[in-house]
């Protein structure tokens, strides 16, 4: 398998900042692929074309509820729906570094792509009328011009909490491999056998297991700190084979 | 989904075109001796319809000066399939009409094997128009040989009723034979729409809000989608009406698109005045076009799931 470049995001420590939506916005929109149009933007029905959206979920009932914060962007998938039904080929999946990314100057806007897509994840854009989504950063990640830290997608540099990792989930050793691997990372509705790259890290809760003959001293502490109530013990008693 | 018009025009205007077309080409053997007027006139008509289907296509794009481009992706795409189809459908439309205008042009038996790969091209041209839905796996409703099934079946009725109007006017000789075939496709018509109804009703969605998000529990709430304002993602996939309107638009379609065409092709047998054959085949077009329309809302879009709560 070659590489696939994707995001973790880390369910547990994202608070629902839109810090991300926010700079993938201002970098998708300042592109050479022009600007990604908001209609209304100060109006009474404001609309606009973003690639990342932060929802918020609330998980269980009162008392017993969570709050949960989850950014939902392109998953780019690694069997990707919506890239076969594209009629004129302007979407495709990267073969160098698994990117699915939209042609902008062969789409057509049948909108196609975005039914077969189970997440929502695309967005047609209203005044270049042809369909967008999330690159990746794809013109960010590579350039030589930044420094080699910068060189991650927006919305990873912008993440206070740094909920979101940037990564090759095809190299065994990456930070995103080792952290779907060790942290439980999941895809989002496998059922459709999309294969989704970016996969998402669960709440987790930091819990030891005390049992209650743990919180009492097995042995006895009198040998150590006092006399023993009935006077020096002659005989090798057990404590003294087994307590060191 | 939202339905699109120009999708629902262009599935509906092809349909009835296709329908017709194969109408023509089962009716030219009875015609006997020669070529009847009937026959050309249908046929035009026939290309007509499809090439508003064609027309009303275009306001689909966004793009619409690159709709060549569409041709490119046939060996994956079943929409690309059908950009290709739909223009080789009309263009053996166009010879059927030519060699049937410029008699001599060629012998009965070369147009009749024109006829048979036109009805040919139509069939897969229905199969590719119905596979853009059918093979959209997480859209349920259209994940089924009933999308393919009805597509054809409610395509070639219109076309059989339009033909039975028509050769009212200019060949009266085959009328009894449309009109049975009318009637007939309806039925079948009324029986695998119902079928799909039935089978729709009792879907089990495999995505659920849990599998949306990941996240193992009864209950889940949205408490916010992200935006106060409209996106895309909730204007294209849900058409924001109660499901009172669905259901009664559900019961109106089997109405005006089975029971009254299928009565009023019975009606003209009693009284044989062509105005009626021509209602039958407006009052169930524009019941196919509500059928379409009930078609695209009635499919569940997953990413709805998403969509559920504004803030
Ligand atoms: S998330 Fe949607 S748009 Fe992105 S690759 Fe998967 S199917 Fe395609
Ligand atoms: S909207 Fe553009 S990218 Fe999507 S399927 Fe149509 S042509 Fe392809």
């Amino acid at each position: 398998m070659s590489k696939q470049l994707a995001l973790v995001i880390d369910l547990n420590v994202c608070v629902g900042c839109h810090a991300c939506v926010t700079s993938c916005k201002e970098w998708n929109t300042s592109g050479s692929a022009g600007a990604l149009p908001d209609e209304r933007p100060y109006g009474k029905d404001p609309s606009g074309t973003f690639f990342n959206r932060v929802q918020t979920f609330e998980i269980g009932e009162f008392p017993n509820v969570e709050t949960v914060h989850f950014p939902k962007s392109c998953l780019h998938c690694e069997d990707p729906p919506c890239v076969p039904v594209c009629p004129t080929g302007a979407s495709y999946k990267r073969e160098e570094d698994g990117i699915v990314l939209v042609d902008y100057d062969k789409c057509i806007g049948c909108e196609y792509c975005a039914w077969a897509c189970p997440y929502g994840a695309r967005e047609i854009d209203t005044r270049q009328k042809v369909m967008k989504k999330c690159t990746l950063c794809v013109d960010r990640i590579y350039d030589q011009e930044l420094p080699v830290s910068e060189r991650k997608p927006a919305c990873v540099l912008a993440c206070p909490t740094s909920a979101r990792l940037f990564g090759d989930i095809q190299d065994p050793d990456s930070e995103v491999s080792v952290a779907i691997r060790e942290e439980g990372g999941y895809q989002l509705m496998p059922e459709w056998g999309t294969n989704p790259a970016n996969h998402y890290l669960p709440r987790r809760k930091q819990r030891i297991t005390i049992h209650e003959d743990e919180l009492i001293r097995a042995d006895s502490p009198l040998k150590k700190e006092g006399v023993h109530p009935h006077g020096p013990v002659k005989d090798v008693t057990l404590d003294d084979v087994t307590s060191w | 989904m939202n339905p699109a018009f120009s999708v629902i025009f262009l599935t509906t205007l092809i349909g009835t075109g296709q329908g017709l077309f194969i109408a023509v080409v089962f009716g030219q053997p009875y015609s006997g001796s020669g070529i009847s007027n009937y026959g050309l006139v249908a046929t035009i008509l026939a290309f007509a319809f499809l090439a508003a289907g064609l027309l009303a296509s275009f306001f689909h794009l966004g793009r619409p000066e690159r709709a060549w481009r569409a041709v490119t992706k046939w060996r994956t795409s079943w929409l690309s399939r059908e950009v290709i189809v739909l223009p080789i459908a009309m263009i053996l439309v166009l010879i059927y009409a030519v060699v049937q205008w410029i008699p001599g042009l060629v012998d009965g038996k070369i147009m009749n094997t024109i006829g048979l790969v036109g009805v040919f091209v139509m069939l897969v041209l229905f199969f590719c128009t119905a596979m853009i839905y059918a093979c959209v796996k997480f859209l349920q409703e259209w994940a089924t040989p009933w999308t393919i099934i009805n597509y054809t079946v409610l395509g070639t009725a219109s076309g059989f009723v339009l033909a039975t109007a028509l050769s009212a006017i200019l060949d009266v000789e085959r009328l009894g034979d449309f009109r049975s075939l009318a009637i007939a496709f309806t039925v079948i018509g009324l029986i695998t729409r119902l079928f799909s109804f039935h089978r729709n009703n009792r879907i089990k969605y495999r995505s659920s809000i849990q599998t949306a998000v990941g996240i193992k529990h009864r209950k889940i709430t949205q408490r916010s989608m992200g935006h106060t304002g409209g996106s895309f993602n909730t204007r294209a996939f849900f058409h924001h009406c109660s499901d009172t309107l669905i259901s009664n638009l559900r019961l109106t379609v089997i109405i005006i698109v089975f029971v009254i065409p299928v009565a009023m092709l019975i009606l003209y047998g009693l009284f044989p005045r062509e105005e009626i054959l021509w209602a039958a085949f407006v009052v169930q077009f524009i019941g196919l076009l509500a059928e379409r329309w009930l078609f695209f809302a009635q499919a569940n879009h997953p990413q709805n799931l998403y969509y559920q709560t504004v803030s």
